[in-house]
């Protein structure tokens, strides 16, 4: 059980050990939290004192009475919303000074406790604040995570855009001071290479798109019927040219009415992401099988390809964002290392996964199941 | 009677880059021997000894540069290595071979960031060769 720093600050002694008293036994449980709260009792009798323990050791809650003999709580309160510490703090007040309630409130004041208050009265205002604590918490933990998420998606986003930058760069410094020769046949290969990097940086920014998409709320509007096997023959479309120049064999199986209800632009990202993988990562001459079926209450999207595979350290990286499969085997193929990695994402945001089956040299089935609702 | 050509290992699995710098290299007056993969460069090792060599940091593994750098200065203390690696900006971690402490761990004897310009690369070819 985790304990709370608790630090009581009232010139009664008598209210001081009740409290002490009643929390000292008191937990908190809420069932969206882990663990339950138990808390740590200390005492002040005034303002001052108050002041020196926070400074020795930050509690995590204050109760916190307003008339004390020196300093008073108004003053306490304003001292630490000054120095912006990370405590909680409840106002022990009379019903009478409702002017203090508000001003305690502008100040920072999370909770009243009433005097004179019940064992229950105090036992519930504690359970409210704790309950504060704990939401506050989390969220700071979840906006440090964020933060981190973002910055390493940033920073290799920049190297990816980097790279094919580099090599346009130095290609045209190649072209401008006539590296090869005054006669452009000479730079043929170097403008090939360049259309290839230029192509490799839009693939990116196309993937970029999809990414951003996906992280956006969803749209309720864009849900409709889709037909499954008319998307897969868009698909089967836009990878034929590749698969054709590879001599690469695509068959496809879908039942004929298969209807899932979908935002066709997700299911687009999801077939052709799968397909063009299958078919990048294949060897020449090899083949490609698609599958679309209805299995009990899930739509199954099959790819399965006779490509390079890949062994399990590589399978466990491979829905990482940016992540590649860099060897021997991979060398010269382009791509962004964000397609499966919004396969994924896509997949989940529909409540289903993604499974992969493969093995070196023996090629890859990829497996998209989504529920129907 | 000319100069023996000096001979450079040059390993990068970005062929552009391999395309450019072995492109300059050659213009300066260098033998090139260029490799895209750690692996190839250690095939190329075992038999040949380069006068010098230019290694990417990430090509197979994300540290195959350092791999390779040590591989060179363990056998062959006086073969200058440069690391070239676009790393800093991929990671967010930059690292900088100026301090002692890195610089002996890393074994190269110069780090250049990717997207360096080719006269920068010349004059440290020069001062490493002399």
């Amino acid at each position: 059980m985790e304990k709370l720093s608790v630090i009581v600050v009232d010139d009664e002694p008598g209210i001081r050990s009740g409290v002490k008293r009643i929390l000292s036994g008191h937990t908190v449980s809420f069932p969206f939290m882990d663990d339950d709260y138990g808390f740590d009792c200390r005492e002040a009798s005034t303002g001052e004192e108050a002041l020196e323990m926070i400074e020795a050791d930050l509690p995590d809650i204050l109760l916190l009475d307003n008339k004390l003999p020196g300093i008073t709580g108004m003053e306490v309160l304003e001292i630490l919303q000054q120095r912006n510490l990370d405590i909680i703090v409840a106002m022990i007040t009379s019903y009478a000074s409702l002017e203090v309630a508000a001003k305690a409130t502008d100040d920072g004041a999370r909770d009243f406790i009433p005097k004179p208050f019940t064992p229950a009265e105090l036992k519930a205002s504690v359970d409210l604040i704790t309950k504060q604590y704990f939401l506050k918490r989390i969220t700071r933990t979840m906006k440090e995570e964020g933060k981190k998420i973002r910055y390493q998606f940033l920073s290799v986003l920049s190297h990816e855009l980097k790279s094919p930058l580099n090599a346009l760069e130095g290609y045209l410094e190649m072209m401008k001071s006539r590296e090869l020769g005054e006669s452009m046949q000479e730079y043929d290969q170097v403008l090939d290479r360049s259309l290839h990097r230029v192509e490799g940086m839009r693939s990116l920014i196309m993937d970029l798109l999809d990414f951003t998409k996906i992280r956006l709320e969803r749209r309720d509007d864009k849900i409709e019927q889709v037909n499954m096997k008319e998307r897969a023959h868009l698909a089967l479309a836009t990878i034929n040219p590749l698969a054709i120049q590879r001599n690469i064999s695509i068959s496809f199986k879908g039942e004929e009415d298969l209807v899932f209800e979908a935002d066709p632009g997700d299911m687009d990202i999801i077939l052709n992401n799968l397909l063009s993988n299958a078919v990048k990562y294949n060897r020449d001459g090899g083949s490609v099988e698609m599958r679309i079926l209805k299995q009990a209450e899930n739509v199954e999207i099959v790819v399965k390809d006779t490509g390079i595979g890949m062994n399990e350290e590589e399978v466990s990286r491979l829905f990482n964002e940016f992540v590649r499969i860099k060897n021997r085997l991979t060398r010269g193929i382009t791509g962004s290392g964000l397609g499966l990695s919004i396969v994924h994402k896509i997949s989940e945001l529909y409540g289903g996964h993604i499974q992969v089956d493969s093995k070196p040299d023996m090629g890859s089935e990829f497996r998209v199941i989504l529920p129907v609702q | 009677m000319g100069e023996i050509k000096k001979k450079i290992l040059l390993a990068d699995d970005d062929p552009d880059q391999i395309f450019q710098v072995s492109h300059h290299l050659k213009k300066w007056g260098y033998d090139v021997v260029a490799v895209e993969s750690r692996e190839e460069a250690e095939r190329y090792l075992e038999s040949e000894c380069p006068d010098m060599a230019i290694l990417d940091l990430m090509m197979e593994e994300e540290d195959s540069g350092f791999i390779l750098a040590y591989r060179i200065k363990q056998c062959r203390p006086q073969v200058p290595v440069i690391i070239a690696t676009a790393v800093t900006a991929e990671r967010g971690i930059s690292f900088d071979i100026n301090s002692s402490e890195n610089r002996a761990w890393i074994k190269a004897d110069h780090y250049l960031e990717k997207g360096f310009r080719m006269e920068e690369l010349e004059i440290i070819i020069k001062s490493l060769l002399k």
